[in-house]
């Protein structure tokens, strides 16, 4: 389904990734793991086209989708959340919900601002849209609510049902789980789960290795930039490499 | 339906400015009044418009008396110069207008913040300038006199019509604006407020929505100004100028950003002011500054906006208590 190509990416001097490749199955969750500044952000604003790849290829439904804008992506099918939250603090829960749905409505400015009814209706069925997504997600109880009125644990769930409003082919979801304490991560690892059976596919950026080891089909290590490791949980937690490089560290500190 | 949910439903807040609007001539006592009252609703529909930029978008523009003052120079020029009908010389201002907003809309819209506001800022001192140089078609800083206008065949006349003719148009400008918010449009503009990153991964061409709404705003300007242009019947460079730009930037902060009934409140409030101050004699343009500087401390969202959240706020306190 998405295929990475010996993808590197410069900042200057730096190689923030550098010569990564891997493949990504429809309807397997898959994780990049790594330490802090292994590149696995920046990994993932390459392949969601905050950035612009220095070399290599990213196909995406048959189609080398390099350099392209968000926008372009999204209408292709791919979704997303942020490490550090991306709500918009000046609308509704809701409204932000039903941002996500932007692709599928009419977006002429003439019959937005006439209100014609095919636009009053397909706006009543994206309302309650996205009021079942903000249900599916656990934020039920904010459907009234503006953003700003949320909790953090909330708002990361609300930008989930963001994600999912644009009913993407796949999602990547960064680190979901930062910042949540451990019933809360314990709910977000159930969402992931509903969320991948209920036929997305994810791309997922995490610290908790718990979440991590739970959820993935497969998983990819980085280090510095590369490749350190690729496989299913058992053999990343097997892997004598990573174990020195990652796992080791985590399990002294 | 209680008062509450009137007021907060769309059609609500639309048929209460339909009843002041409709009840206003009622207890205006003369044409002073009257007079007031009108250019509150022609500087409203601008400042609606530049809310929809400012307020929704997060874009500001320091240059919308430029636009203001394009509309209202074509319409004076065409009809004075080359006997234009009205509507048509509004139509060719509103459409130069557009043209010329969306030719400059993609460099100056990828600008940000301050930038932005330098940007917008220099375009309309050019067009004010180009307005006071090209005296052989505008009159120069000496003015022009811009005939009456026609609606129909018919011409407008006479403070009653012209307020009938202004407050249909605000009422129309408000029911325009409300359903544009509230649409799957108005929440890309919104949510390019609110994080243009976030806005973008939902698939919304930013760039492009933000060219729309700063071409809507500039075309709702120019066609204000043309009708202002003939409702004052003579125009000097002035009303394309600096000082009138930071005008309707003020009502629109003052009324509230984000807020399409703030933006009324915002134009009433700061067209009515300077006339009630007249008493202080040399003194209104401080008790004016002093006025807004209260505002802004007191209530930084602006007025319709702040006393909106303090009333939910005593309300869910109420809830709360019992």
């Amino acid at each position: 389904m998405l295929t990475i190509d010996t993808l590197s990416k410069r900042f200057g001097g730096v190689h923030a990734v550098q010569d990564v490749s891997f493949t990504v199955r429809e309807g397997h969750i898959h994780s990049v793991i790594g330490p802090n500044g292994a590149g696995k952000t920046t990994l993932f604003n390459l392949i969601t086209g905050v950035y612009t790849p220095s070399a290599g290829r990213i196909l995406f439904g048959g189609e080398d989708v390099a350099g392209m804008a968000p926008d372009a992506l999204a209408r292709r099918g791919m979704s997303r959340t942020f490490q550090n939250l991306q709500i918009c603090m000046n609308m509704t829960a809701l409204d932000n919900v039903m941002v996500g749905s932007h692709l599928h409505l009419n977006q002429n400015l003439f019959a937005s601002m006439l209100r014609l009814p095919s636009v009053r209706r397909a706006d009543r069925a994206c309302r309650e849209e996205a009021a079942r997504l903000m249900e599916f997600v656990g934020v039920g109880k904010h459907i009234d609510a503006d953003a700003s009125q949320m909790s953090y644990g909330a708002l990361k769930r609300l930008e989930i049902a963001r994600a999912l409003a644009a009913k993407p082919k796949i999602l990547l979801l960064d680190e979901p789980a930062a910042g949540l304490n451990h019933t809360e991560t314990g709910e977000i690892e159930a969402l992931i789960r509903k969320v991948a059976q209920s036929g997305v596919t994810v791309i997922l950026v995490e610290h908790d290795m718990k979440l991590v080891m739970n959820l993935s089909d497969q998983l990819l290590v980085l280090d510095y930039g590369k490749t350190l490791a690729e496989g299913t949980a058992a053999e990343i937690r097997a892997n004598p490499a990573v174990i020195a490089a990652y796992l080791g560290q985590a399990q002294e500190g | 339906m209680s008062m509450k949910s009137v007021l907060r439903s769309r059609h609500g807040g639309l048929l209460v400015l339909a009843l002041v609007l409709a009840l206003l001539p009622l207890v205006l006592p003369n044409a002073f009044y009257m007079d007031v009252a009108i250019r509150i609703a022609l500087n409203a529909i601008v400042v609606i418009a530049l809310n929809l930029l400012m307020g929704y978008t997060g874009q500001i523009s320091l240059g919308h008396a430029g636009f203001f003052g394009l509309g209202a120079y074509a319409s004076a020029a065409l009809t004075t110069h080359f006997n234009w009908p009205p509507m048509a010389a509004l139509a060719a201002g509103a459409a130069a207008t557009g043209l010329l907003a969306f030719a400059l809309a993609r460099p100056v819209l990828k600008l940000k913040g301050h930038t932005l506001a330098m940007a917008t800022l220099g375009l309309g001192i050019i067009i004010s300038i180009v307005i006071n140089n090209e005296s052989q078609w505008t009159g120069g800083p000496d003015g022009i006199a811009v005939p009456a206008f026609t609606l129909l065949g018919l011409d407008v006349a006479g403070e009653n019509t012209w307020y009938a003719v202004t407050a249909a148009l605000l009422l129309l400008m408000t029911w325009l604006a409300l359903n544009l918010i509230d649409s799957p449009v108005g929440r890309a503009l919104q949510a390019i407020h609110g994080s243009e990153i976030a806005a973008r991964v939902a698939g919304v061409d930013t760039t492009r929505y933000k060219v729309r709404v700063f071409v809507l705003s500039a075309i709702v300007a120019s066609i204000a100004g043309s009708i202002s242009a003939h409702y004052v019947g003579f125009i000097t460079p002035g009303m394309a100028g600096f000082f009138h730009s930071i005008e309707l930037v003020t009502m629109v902060v003052v009324g509230g950003m984000a807020s399409v009934f703030g933006s009324i409140i915002g134009a009433a409030l700061l067209t009515v002011l300077p006339q009630l101050l007249q008493t202080f004699e040399g003194w209104e343009v401080v008790v004016f500054g002093v006025i807004l500087m209260g505002t802004m401390i007191f209530l930084p969202k602006g007025l319709v906006p702040s006393i909106a959240q303090r009333i939910r706020a005593r309300r869910a306190r109420h809830i709360k208590g019992r």
